[in-house]
């Protein structure tokens, strides 16, 4: 009896292996593309390794395209986005949850329900009010849409709701001031938290495909992500090329990914509703 | 006292407080306002009542793009749950760091931006050099050009939002799964329960609320299917995988109309809560069975 379960569950094993070496070899098929000539690329077969190893599609794409700018571009507009929304949520967190003031209940109900609210219901007014603003074709228009992500504040209330109110009273009256209290204590003991809200939020800014592909029309303010299928429009059928470009939007948030795997999975967790 | 606390809690929400009344109170109540006008997407409009409300009942286009986005729906949604569930079984049985490596395959996709999703997918079904071709053939003969095609285009849509998105209910699954006590399973073992019974009689029921919420989730952002759509086929051939967001798209940034696209919008909005609600009231009853 355990032989047989020894068996089958051995052959689940192999089996679960199988299915996850096909769900990546798309991945590794299209780097693998990268580091081929362009005519070796289209020449029928399964070459699992390039004949003659070659960067010529990331040099054509470093060369000859923006992307050097749409990096810029992303890296700007994904910290900055990072760095507001953790401000804004983090403070506006820690006053729901530590202090007793008029309006917050409402406060509070207002944050839940514009969870409700998908943003891309919103592209429209968004692009009259950054149009408004006069921040159509900038960076900073491509930030502001994207600043109020009630979830984060939601797992931030969670947090700071679970450190004992004795905490913030002894510090009061030993004379802290409201925001050395806020940085000091509540932050500091919830450092494993921002730094899995930061990465989250960093990622999902960087992958943001919609609103920058609205807000931008000019190739020298686009996003990586957004620039890449420009490329793809300028040389048609030239794979290793594309896909260098594809490479290199996808490494920060991949390399972020495999650095910070633990973090990944706990934020994306907090940000669903499971505790982890 | 109280004051000095209502000023404390001003200076720390203030900021969230007037980012939340820009980007979105004002936004949103302008949407409401230029559904009722026949503004373009900059500049005035004219009040022009319910007009554009019956437009949209009688607009061939907006039914086709409301039945593609539920076509798109039903190939994604309770499939990838379920391949979610299998996967995070499968996962679930292994441990250390060959687990971790398993779980990364799945789970990489899931993390790259959109663009470069399609990109990987449109060589890899490349008509005439992908490598998924000869699978393609093998099935009709033929290589087809997938997305030209206006019966494959929408399943191959799905396939790769599946491929794409799946990390995501997976994790959630394996956190699921490890919530249920073993305790359980080796008292079912004792009473003689074999491994299927156990499946059915104790991990269903447990992974049930998880199963809930990873449903509900997939619901809200399938019918907010966009990216995908545009990048691979712009909603063609024939009209074949036009969606809801892209017909936003459409009626604000093409024809300029800013009046009709904040009342698709508003539609698209009223939709996704309804059924968002409905999905709620019916998994809830079904939870508590």
């Amino acid at each position: 009896m355990i032989r047989r379960l020894n068996i089958a569950g051995g052959l689940i094993s192999v089996f679960t292996v199988l299915c996850a070496v096909v769900w990546a070899f798309p991945l590794y098929w299209a780097a693998v593309t990268t580091l081929k000539p362009e005519d070796e690329v289209v020449q029928s077969g399964f070459g699992l390794i390039p004949r003659i190893w070659t960067i010529a599609g990331y040099a054509f794409v470093l060369l000859n395209t923006n992307i050097a700018r749409w990096y810029m571009n992303s890296i700007i507009t994904s910290v900055s986005v990072t760095v507001l929304v953790l401000i804004l949520s983090a403070s506006c967190g820690y006053a729901i949850s530590q202090l007793r003031f008029t309006g917050r209940t409402v406060l509070w109900l207002a944050i839940l329900a514009s969870f409700m609210v998908p943003t891309q219901t919103l592209i429209v007014t968004h692009f009259v009010l950054m149009n408004d603003f006069g921040l159509i074709n900038t960076l900073a228009g491509v930030v502001l849409p994207q600043l109020i992500v009630p979830v984060t504040i939601i797992v931030y209330k969670q947090f700071f709701d679970s450190i004992p109110k004795d905490y913030r009273e002894v510090a009061l009256i030993d004379g802290a001031k409201e925001y050395q209290i806020f940085w000091h204590v509540f932050i500091r003991m919830n450092w494993g938290i921002t730094t899995a809200l930061a990465i989250i939020t960093f990622i999902g800014a960087w992958n943001n495909f919609m609103w920058p592909f609205i807000a931008v029309t000019q190739q020298a303010k686009m996003n990586v992500t957004v620039g890449i299928t420009q490329v793809d429009d300028a040389f048609g059928l030239a794979y290793a090329r594309n896909l260098s470009g594809a490479v290199l939007a996808a490494l920060p948030v991949a390399l972020a990914y495999l650095i910070f795997q633990r973090r990944v999975t706990q934020a994306i967790m907090l940000s669903a509703g499971i505790k982890g | 006292m109280d004051r000095k606390q209502n000023l404390t809690a001003l200076l720390f929400t203030g900021p969230f407080i007037v980012a939340y009344l820009v980007i979105f109170i004002y936004p949103t109540i302008q949407l409401v306002h230029l559904s009722f006008t026949d503004a373009p997407l900059i500049g005035p409009g004219a009040w022009i009542g319910f007009k554009n409300y019956i437009r949209l009942w009688n607009d061939g286009q907006m039914w086709k793009s409301t039945f593609n986005t539920f076509y798109f729906v039903l190939l994604t949604v309770i499939p990838t749950t379920i391949i979610g569930l299998a996967l995070a079984l499968m996962v679930n049985r292994l441990s250390g760091w060959f687990q971790s490596i398993i779980l990364a395959c799945f789970f990489l996709p899931y993390i790259l931006p959109v663009s470069v999703v399609i990109l990987i997918w449109q060589w890899v079904l490349d008509t005439q050099f992908g490598i998924a071709q000869p699978i393609i053939s093998y099935f009709t003969g033929k290589p087809v050009a997938v997305f030209r095609d206006r019966y494959w285009a929408m399943p191959m849509v799905a396939f790769i939002t599946i491929w794409w998105t799946n990390g995501f209910n997976l994790l959630l699954f394996i956190a699921g799964l490890r919530n249920i006590s073993q305790d359980y399973y080796d008292a079912a073992a004792l009473d003689g329960a074999g491994r299927f019974k156990q499946f059915v009689y104790i991990t269903l029921p447990l992974i049930w609320p998880v199963t809930a919420l990873v449903l509900t989730i997939q619901l809200i952002l399938q019918l907010k299917i966009f990216d995908q759509v545009y990048l691979l086929t712009q909603g063609g051939p024939a009209n074949a995988t036009y969606v809801m967001v892209q017909y936003i798209y459409k009626q604000a940034f093409q024809l300029n109309k800013g009046g009709y696209a904040a009342t698709v919008s508003l539609a698209l909005f009223a939709l996704i809560v309804v059924l968002s609600v409905l999905q709620y009231q019916v998994l809830r009853s079904r939870g508590q069975k």
